[in-house]
């Protein structure tokens, strides 16, 4: 009888068993953690790649100025567990993006939350910290000053 | 074990794995840096390797099985690994290289690894062979792993949903005694019919972030007097 080459299968998904940043790219270094803005804006492209995907966006400012912003998630397959797909934005989609801003003052930023024009709220955070994931050796200090 | 500079978290050092740990810039834990100053080799898309991978990215990891092996997919960087469970021996670790019988062959990015089932539920993996400390990271925040390590790897199935797994590193180059990565990391098992995304890197894509985000974000503040746009 002819033996079946591959004979059991399964897949396993990494569970989270605390909160923390998980199957990130990259730390909070470059961003503000004690600010939140939250922006209206069109969206200008949505790119959906690794490391990080990228919304841009306009925003208009106080005075008219429209000012470009780029702000980062984590990677697709972390933020399909939030909603977030290839097709959420288009350019043109009216926004509402809260985001901690970076601490140099610049138009970019981490999003934590879209609200797109229909309403339908698309939260970040949702994609590291459900309920399963893993890192068991990140520990990120809030507010580290990182060494050059 | 995470690396967060309480006390109980300390790794037992060697002179030269405090060293090796200091040499590396990671964009995690509690030694991170800005996006423009890491010099993590993940980021320049070298194979993860392991035991990396399974303190990194174990999300959606797929497990196939026979009478000869187990065949372990990773999710990051679409990565597979093999271990042997035909009874074969352990390769030995010989300067730069490894022994299989009396062959001097290669070190991997993924070692070479044999598997005993200890009993109905729990599988037991040696893994030698790996890379030395200047091609590989232990893990995302810096912490270092050598060619001379010997990982542990228990895989215990607790019920048929979930899966314990233990990583015990024991690597004399790096580390004064062995010590615990991952104390019984739960997985969960999934459907068989889920799909499994893509996740790697990639140099242009790497190469894009860098330029439209990591650079700009890790500029110095703006000087005194300007406003941030848009706020």
């Amino acid at each position: 009888m002819r033996m079946r080459a591959i004979s059991v299968f399964a897949l396993a998904v990494g569970l989270l068993s605390v909160s923390m940043p998980l199957f990130a790219h990259h730390g909070t270094a470059v961003f503000d953690t004690d600010k939140t803005l939250t922006l209206k804006g069109s969206v200008t492209e949505w790119d959906w790649s690794n490391p990080h995907c990228l919304l841009q966006f306009d925003v208009k400012n106080e005075s008219g100025q429209s000012v470009h912003w780029i702000a980062e998630t984590q990677n697709p397959a972390n933020m399909v567990y939030a909603g977030f797909g290839k097709a959420s934005f288009k350019p043109g989609d009216e926004i509402t993006v809260t985001l901690m801003p970076t601490k140099n003052g610049l138009p970019y930023g981490r999003i934590k939350q879209v609200v797109l024009a229909n309403g339908k709220t698309l939260n970040a955070s949702g994609g590291t910290t459900s309920g399963d994931s893993s890192d068991s050796s990140s520990g990120s200090k809030s507010g580290n000053s990182p060494k050059k | 074990m995470p690396n967060d500079g309480k006390p109980e978290h300390q790794l037992p050092y060697t002179p030269q794995g405090l060293e090796t740990y200091k040499s590396h810039k990671p964009l995690i834990g509690v030694d991170e840096v800005l996006p423009t100053d890491y010099n993590d080799p993940r980021d320049k898309c070298e194979p993860l390797g392991f035991p990396r991978t399974d303190l990194y990215y174990l999300r959606d990891t797929q497990i196939f099985q026979n009478e000869y092996k187990v065949a372990i997919l990773y999710q990051y960087g679409e990565a597979w690994r093999v271990i042997w469970t035909d009874g074969r021996q352990l390769p030995k670790l010989v300067d730069g290289a490894v022994l299989v019988g009396k062959e001097v062959r290669e070190q991997r990015f993924y070692g070479y690894s044999v598997g005993k089932w200890v009993d109905d539920t729990t599988l037991v993996v040696e893994t030698v062979g790996m890379m030395p400390e200047d091609r590989v990271w232990l893990d995302i925040t810096g912490r270092p792993i050598s060619d001379a390590a010997r990982v542990e790897e228990r895989f215990h199935r607790v019920n048929r949903d979930r899966l314990e797994l233990t990583v015990t590193i024991d690597d004399p180059k790096m580390y004064t005694k062995p010590w615990i990565a991952m104390n019984k990391f739960p997985m969960r098992l999934a459907d068989p019919h889920r799909d499994v995304m893509e996740v790697y890197c990639s140099p242009s894509e790497m190469e894009k972030y860098d330029k439209l985000f990591a650079n700009p974000t890790s500029a110095p503040a703006s000087p005194p007097g300007g406003d941030t746009p848009g706020r």
